[in-house]
């Protein structure tokens, strides 16, 4: 089908009717009533339940593994290991993934898979699990990523070889997958030209991406080898066709249906049970539900990469900043798939510089691979970036927002990976971000007060949908992005907007992977803006065949028909005499004009607008405990365009959050067994709502020029600055800014017993 | 196969019964036996409060209650919140003010919110904030949740 938004650019004066209002998500009803269905809530006649046998070891030879005695345990209906897996190579892209999926030759972190067991009840698939006989040689691990570094270091992989390296090391084994280095300008000319030069080494650790719905999924694989996979996840196309790679199923035969989505920030863009319970049910020939407990969620699943960043950044005395160098590391678990490349190319992007130097390093160690979190890779390194700008500030004595709007980049600039800036919105942000009340209020004793900023790219991609008209008027979308928080409402307002109807005339559904073509995985902020565009591009289509069938109706030309307020109408009075006819007249009318009308499209969608944030919070640390309670936080941001400002709203103050948990308390615990001692939502402590404060949000719409209704990804940006910004308020509070995550209470009391020493705190 | 034991309690004024294992939990048995799945599993150990329900009016973590605890005990779970077409205030402001995102932890908030509205008609923003601690969430930052507890709650009291 032909495209009709060549060109989905912006109109700056049209006026909009449900667009920047935030009604009632029509999913809330559902969700409010205990009806609305997650991954876990589904059950099939006959189905079985699936448990995974885990390694208990964080590296080891997989050298036997015997099922006799399981296998007899009443109930038992199947048992599968590496067995039942199709051999691919060590070292691909599909090697890594069964492998992920499967432990083969070793065991790479505590908790991987080796077995799997279906059996009629929980209890007997427990038992058969104890007596599954897996016989393991145990070798020496890494935990740490900067360990792993080191000659010395047990090594993962034998076969790997850092990607980018150069030299006589380039040919040895090694725990580096790739060394990336990407740069501008004379990094040595520009330190020569500051006045002033800053440097330090940050640490961030790896954090949960804590979704509260544990993975879950039912599989049924039919006797004439279809599959229907059943589950929660950001990127159905994606799952589909991994399981194609990995099973050797093709992928018309796997139809894989979303559920609701209990949160995912990232991590659900991978796959962990699915597999299993399509192997599962192949063998027991039953459906075969799996859900992960949060202990399995913590050890086996996720989390974000720990980080180690070690940065020098120089200025004018003007807040001219002249040079950048840095060397980051990123842990990724035991495969490549970090994302780290973001990082370099995110940092620092917001400032025009014009000398910079980075040279990043991926590496594997024994801990569970990776997965996306918001904005992968980027507020980790931000942490240290935005805490050197503010000491650069403090020591030439410049006000902090003042110094990033020196440097501040605008509409034109070309970033360090090549790509030139169409509008963007970062100086009325910093703009707005010290016109807004919490700016501009003194600091409250006994407090202080950090800022930071953020960008991320925001992503747009491969995406489909489809429009309806029903007969009684009313519109049904399906879409081929997940829901993440709230999208289908938003997908729902643009369309009631495009056609002209109340939005509750608009009901959007996710689709499966059968009834529509491939979709990039829903993340990297694309979501609302992509579809978006499908959305109004599938409206404009149907709007097309509306006025063809209201001229068939009054019999003359097409183009004497013109579509407003959501009705068609004569072009002129030249036309004819008519009464205006609307969606809802000329849908009962389809059967005698040319049958149902529907709007469709697909596109690899380009142009979303990048964004950008200011975050402003005030902490108050106490100096006998070392704990920092935050009192205040606004975060000021660029949407482009708030379609349903609740929402955007609601992203921001989510991402806060995270932020907070990840400044403050957020980490793991490893013992010297490379096992993880703090697996549970007790130990690992997300924030809770009495630890914050009300997040107050400054809605900045500077509108992407490349979408219709001018908006950008807001999912995303909010999280990158804000680690940075609390970890500045704790360096006013106490004299020295912190450099390593989580800024936990025993961390911040002894950097003030150093500050104290080195007087730049007054004794208590 | 263990003994199973037979347990009859009353779910939202209906009385249901059910065979339980010794180890299985109320929460096993709202979900996978009378299938009332509005009650989540984020931990199965006390530390999020997805599983949230009133048993004998008092607020339970179902996760951490036996099943064979409920026997001829009454339970209220989130199926059981709006009455007939009515929505409680609580989830109609949940729904007007965002409260929600992704709807996973909502069930547990809406009975936690409830039993402290029950006990404290007029709760400060503080004594909400504390009553909740043990309900996480991770999409929303609790704001949009707090405003509609408060808001929900200043309904209630006729203000």
């Amino acid at each position: 089908m032909t495209t009709i938004l060549k060109k989905p650019g912006f109109n700056p004066d049209r006026k909009y009717k449900i667009i920047g209002t935030s009604p009632v998500k029509h999913d809330g009803f559902d969700k409010v009533t205990g009806r609305a269905k997650f991954a876990a809530d589904a059950f099939l006649p006959g189905m079985l339940v699936g448990k995974v046998l885990r390694s208990p070891h964080p590296h080891a030879i997989l050298k036997r593994i015997d099922t006799t005695q399981a296998s007899k345990v009443p109930g038992v209906k199947a048992i599968i290991t590496r067995d039942d897996f199709p051999e691919i190579k060590q070292g691909t892209g599909g090697g890594d993934m069964t492998r992920l999926a499967m432990a083969r030759e070793k065991v790479y972190w505590e908790g991987h898979p080796v077995a799997a067991v279906a059996a009629t009840s929980e209890s007997a698939a427990k038992k058969a699990l104890k007596l599954i006989e897996v016989e393991y040689e145990v070798l020496p691990h890494v935990i740490d990523p900067v360990e792993a570094m080191s000659p010395d270091a047990p090594i993962l992989h034998d076969y790997m070889r850092t990607k980018g390296a150069k030299g006589p090391d380039a040919e040895k084994p090694t725990n580096v997958v790739e060394r990336h280095a990407l740069g501008i300008g004379d990094v040595d000319k520009g330190f020569a030209e500051a006045d002033v030069i800053v440097e330090g080494t940050f640490d961030t650790k790896p954090m949960h991406q804590g979704y509260i719905e544990l993975q879950s999924c039912v599989a049924n694989y039919s006797d004439d080898g279809q599959v229907d996979l059943w589950c929660c996840t950001q990127a159905p196309w994606v799952y589909r066709d991994r399981l194609t790679e990995i099973l050797k199923i093709e992928s018309s035969k796997i139809r894989i249906q979303q559920s609701e989505l209990g949160g995912g920030f990232g991590g659900k863009t991978t796959f962990y049970l699915e597999p299993l319970s399509v192997v599962l049910s192949r063998k027991a020939k039953c459906p075969v539900k799996m859900t992960l407990t949060r202990v399995e969620v913590m050890r086996a699943t996720g989390p974000v990469s720990g980080t180690q960043s070690t940065i020098k950044m120089g200025c004018k005395k003007d807040g001219t900043i002249v040079a950048v160098d840095s060397t980051l590391v990123f842990q990724t678990g035991p495969y490549t798939g970090s994302a780290f490349t973001n990082a370099p190319q995110a940092m620092l992007t917001r400032y025009d510089l014009k000398n910079v130097r980075t040279v990043s390093y991926e590496v594997v160690s024994n801990r569970p691979k990776v997965s996306s979190f918001r904005a992968p890779c980027v507020p980790q390194v931000v942490f240290g970036v935005e805490g050197l700008i503010d000491e650069l500030a403090t020591k030439i004595g410049m006000d902090p927002i003042e110094m990033r709007l020196k440097n501040a980049i605008v509409e034109g600039h070309k970033t360090i990976y090549g790509e030139t800036f169409n509008r963007i919105g970062f100086v009325e942000t910093l703009e707005a971000a010290k016109a807004c009340d919490h700016y501009r209020a003194p600091v409250p004793k006994g407090q202080a007060r950090g800022i930071a900023c953020g960008f991320w790219f925001n992503r747009g991609g491969e995406t489909t949908g489809s429009m309806n008209l029903a007969p009684d008027g009313t519109v049904t979308i399906t879409l081929g992005t997940a829901d993440v928080a709230g999208s289908r409402m938003s997908m729902a307002m643009m369309a009631a907007e495009e056609l002209g109807i109340p939005v509750d005339r608009v009901r959007a559904v996710l689709a499966d992977t059968h009834s529509l073509g491939y979709n990039r995985v829903t993340a990297g902020s694309r979501t609302t803006f992509s579809s978006g565009i499908i959305v109004v591009d599938s409206a404009r289509k149907i709007i097309t065949e509306l006025c063809r069938r209201a001229a068939k109706i009054w019999n003359v030309p097409e183009e004497g028909v013109v579509f407003e307020d959501g009705v068609c109408r004569p072009a002129s009075s030249n036309v004819g005499e008519f009464e205006p006819l609307s969606i809802k007249d000329i849908a009962h009318k389809t059967t005698y004009t040319m049958g149902s009308i529907s709007g469709h499209s697909e596109m690899n969608v380009t142009g979303a607008g990048p964004g950008f944030a200011v975050h402003i919070v005030d902490v108050e640390v106490d100096k006998e405990t070392g704990l920092t309670s935050v009192k205040r936080y606004t975060i000021i941001e660029d949407a482009g365009k708030a379609i349903s400002p609740a929402q955007v709203e609601g992203q921001f103050q989510g991402a806060a959050v995270q932020g907070i948990g990840w400044a403050l308390n957020e980490e793991y615990v490893y013992g010297s067994d490379g096992r993880l001692q703090n697996p549970g939502f007790l130990d690992y402590r997300m924030p809770v709502a009495s630890d914050v404060p009300m997040i107050d949000t400054v809605i900045v719409e500077v509108p992407n020029p490349k979408h219709p209704f001018g908006l950008r990804g807001v999912g995303e940006v909010p999280l990158t600055p804000a680690m940075a910004a609390i970890g500045n308020a704790i360096g006013h509070a106490i004299g020295i800014r912190p450099r390593s995550l989580p800024m936990s209470p025993p961390k911040v009391l002894a950097i003030i017993e150093e500050a104290r020493a080195r007087g730049v705190l007054p004794a208590g | 196969m263990s003994k199973k034991h037979h347990i009859t309690t009353i779910v939202n004024g209906d009385e249901y019964e059910a065979l339980c294992e010794t180890r299985h939990t109320l929460l096993d048995v709202l979900r996978d036996e009378l299938r009332l799945t509005g009650t989540k599993e984020g931990c199965a150990t006390g530390d999020c409060g997805a599983c949230s329900v009133m048993m004998d009016g008092r607020l339970v973590c179902s996760c951490l209650v036996l099943a064979v605890e409920a026997d001829g005990k009454s339970i209220d779970t989130i199926e059981g919140m709006a009455s007939g077409n009515e929505l409680h205030p609580l989830q109609t402001k949940f729904l007007e003010l965002n409260g929600l995102q992704c709807g996973i932890c909502t069930p547990g908030f809406l009975i936690a919110a409830r039993a402290l509205l029950e006990r404290n008609p007029d709760p400060t923003e503080s004594e909400a904030r504390y009553w909740l601690a043990g309900n996480l969430c991770r999409c929303t930052g609790y704001d949009k949740i707090i405003r509609a507890v408060l808001s929900a709650a200043a309904e209630m009291r006729g203000a």
